[in-house]
């Protein structure tokens, strides 16, 4: 590639951070110099390495089948399996063919936007999954809110008296809330503010079309009780960050230079300290996800979460196949976004 | 795929303060010097032996049905109240202990079985089959865990010992990492070469001399895994694809609170508030174990 390119590109990258508020020692040379393009790289390599798992976790589910004891038309059929249901299931899973075979013919149907059709009801899999996906989507969204400003509110609350009694309090209270089950949790909040105290309505989903309240409404209780986890996660994480971070030489700097408290938590520590957050952040979306599986069921939501179950229980594999593909994309996605992000954050990285 | 390693891996790393007190050898004294860790392995004893005494101990038969007595509130017959079958929830609670640490002691082997071996080769060995290993293992993490559990679940049908299995392949690149990161620690120490030198075989170098050092973490990863796999386990049950009726879990117990919630909210607090505290011994456990074990490694340190 020619020079000049390389450098247009360098500039058109984000524009790097004032030295003080880098995490990497000064002096780095790696800093400024083709920042945007070394990104680009690092951001396809990820890419590239991503791929693999989109194949690989699908295959698994094909081999799995093939490798369970007995026939598995028979086994897919459920209990008291009828002989129809038996031959519908050999025809959709296209059964006598080769496992390879079978896998490599959804492989093609999904890169032409197919994902088959559900045993149950003949409805498009890929109809089923875009129908739900906008509740669960913005079920993950409000518990990730909820998340970060309530976790970030808690650990400023904290590092403001370092060893305090708020900073204990809000320690101890974000490593019990750790142990609380998030459909556990689901549970009592929809028993206390939703069937006692009727605060809130307690079951089902509205489109935030129908109005701004009407959708809040309904995911406040399923997205607190999915938030607390990663909530609980992002106080401790920036906490121990942000004590770090207002250790270093670049804080005493800062406070030397005499800039108030705030200014200095603000403007200096709370920057640097977001980067582990981040990456808390972004490993926490598969596991939100999962939880929104027992949140949406407990609350009646029809999310992809339910489809899964419902999936399961009655042995539907494309419709199965569907969510896992849906599910390991979002994965896929969220861990790219984190490594692109660790990778602006920290140049050395990208080496 | 490279992972970022994530504090998180290990849960209880996050709360806790550095140590000032003078160092002791022994990494039980210093397990026991916590008086949570004691509070929490104690809970956990309890738990382990009211589970294994359940017939003596719960005041029903778990499992009969009084049609009568359906969602009675607690009462003094009734210490816990009743289930929609009638049937006592204390006697359901004690009973469903039993499976839920049975089931989570499963899971954790089944990790332990399929992570720790590989971890040592891949640690010890290093070159392709390193390479191999962990691409599989960062791929099985990478993997949602709750949805490759259902799917293990949806191919082999719902039961307990199947959604063990799929909770404990699930966890099993944790033991993976860590057997791995340690063996690699410990691979060019003196005294390995010199069992190698001195004709020991790969097998015998790996069992006597590397799986000493990989055991104190592992044990840290068994206490953390347990505590998650009591969670996982009650998720899978609370959705049906756990633990068959008419056995119970705490998480099928929450199955039946939830269809329950109107006419008996009471019946919501009992298997959740177990959960919890397991959970949350285990991990108080765990963190125990981690702050003893470093504590008597800096003391040996200071020792030299």
């Amino acid at each position: 590639m020619a020079g000049p390119t390389v450098q247009a590109e360098a500039r058109a990258g984000p524009t790097p951070k004032p030295p003080e508020a880098s995490p990497n020692p000064p002096g780095n040379p790696l800093r400024n110099s083709s920042k945007g393009h070394s990104m680009l790289r690092h951001a396809g390599k990820r890419l590239l390495a991503a791929i693999p798992l989109l194949l690989v976790v699908p295959l698994l589910v094909f081999l799995l089948i093939d490798l369970a004891p007995g026939d598995p038309a028979v086994v897919l059929a459920g209990e008291d399996p009828t002989p129809d249901r038996i031959a519908a299931i050999r025809g959709e899973l296209g059964l006598s063919d080769p496992v390879v075979e079978r896998y490599l013919r959804w492989v093609g149907a999904v890169l032409h936007g197919d994902l088959g059709q559900s045993l149950m009801s003949d409805q498009s899999v890929t109809d089923m999954i875009v129908r739900r996906m906008g509740t669960t989507m913005s079920l993950v969204l409000f518990a990730m809110v909820m998340a970060v400003v309530l976790g970030t509110l808690m650990a400023i609350l904290a590092s403001l008296r370092p060893g305090g009694v708020v900073d204990r309090l809000v320690n101890w209270l974000a490593s019990v809330a750790i142990a609380i089950p998030a459909f556990w949790f689901g549970l009592v909040l929809a028993s206390l503010f939703a069937v006692t105290f009727q605060v809130f309505p307690a079951f089902g989903f509205v489109p935030l079309s129908e109005g701004l309240w009407p959708w809040m409404s309904h995911l406040v209780l399923p997205g607190i009780a999915l938030g607390l986890l990663p909530a609980a996660e992002v106080t401790l994480q920036l906490r121990s960050a942000l004590g770090q971070e207002l250790k270093s030489d670049y804080i005493l700097n800062a406070q030397a230079k005499g800039l108030s408290r705030s200014a200095v938590l603000f403007k200096h520590a709370l920057k640097n300290a977001c980067v582990p957050v981040v990456t808390v952040l972004g490993f926490r979306v598969a596991e939100v996800l999962a939880g929104s599986v027992t949140i949406e069921i407990i609350y009646n939501m029809p999310g992809l979460g339910s489809l899964a179950v419902d999936s399961v229980l009655s042995r539907d594999i494309p419709v199965l196949l569907g969510f896992v593909l849906f599910s390991t994309s979002v994965v896929v996605v969220v861990n790219l976004l984190v490594d692109i992000s660790y990778g602006y954050f920290n140049p050395k990285v990208r080496a | 795929m490279k992972n970022v390693t994530t504090p998180l891996d290990d849960p209880v790393d996050a709360p806790g303060e550095p140590y000032e007190e003078p160092a002791q050898a022994g990494i039980v004294r210093g397990i026991l010097r916590r008086k949570s860790t004691i509070v929490a392995g104690g809970f956990l004893a309890l738990l382990v032996l009211g589970a294994v005494l359940a017939p003596l101990i719960a005041p029903y038969d778990p499992n009969v049905q009084n049609v009568l007595q359906r969602l009675r509130p607690p009462s003094a017959d009734h210490l816990l109240g009743t289930d929609d079958y009638g049937r006592d929830v204390l006697s359901r609670l004690i009973y469903s202990a039993r499976v839920s640490l049975q089931a989570s002691a499963q899971a954790v082997a089944v990790a332990l079985v399929i992570g720790l071996p590989p971890g040592v080769a891949a640690g010890y060995r290093g070159g392709w089959l390193d390479t191999v290993l962990t691409r599989i293992m960062d791929t099985l993490m990478s993997a949602p865990s709750l949805v490759l559990a259902i799917t293990i679940v949806a191919v082999l049908g719902p039961g307990i010992t199947n959604a063990m299995l799929a909770i404990g392949v699930i966890m099993a690149p944790r033991f993976f990492r860590v057997a791995r990161a340690t063996t690699m620690d410990v691979r060019h120490e003196t005294y390995i070469e010199a069992s190698i030198a001195l004709g020991c075989g790969n097998l015998r170098t790996a069992v006597r001399h590397i799986l000493p050092n990989v055991m104190p973490p592992i044990v840290l990863v068994i206490s953390v895994s347990l505590g998650a796999a009591v969670a996982a386990e009650a998720s899978l049950s609370f959705l049906g694809l756990g633990v068959r009726a008419p056995a119970s879990s705490w998480g099928s117990m929450l199955s039946t609170a939830s269809s329950n919630m109107g006419l008996a909210p009471y019946l919501v607090w009992p298997p959740g508030v177990m959960i919890f505290l397991t959970v949350l011994a285990f991990t108080y456990l765990g963190d125990g174990v981690r702050k003893g074990m470093t504590r008597s490694r800096s003391a040996r340190g200071k020792g030299e």
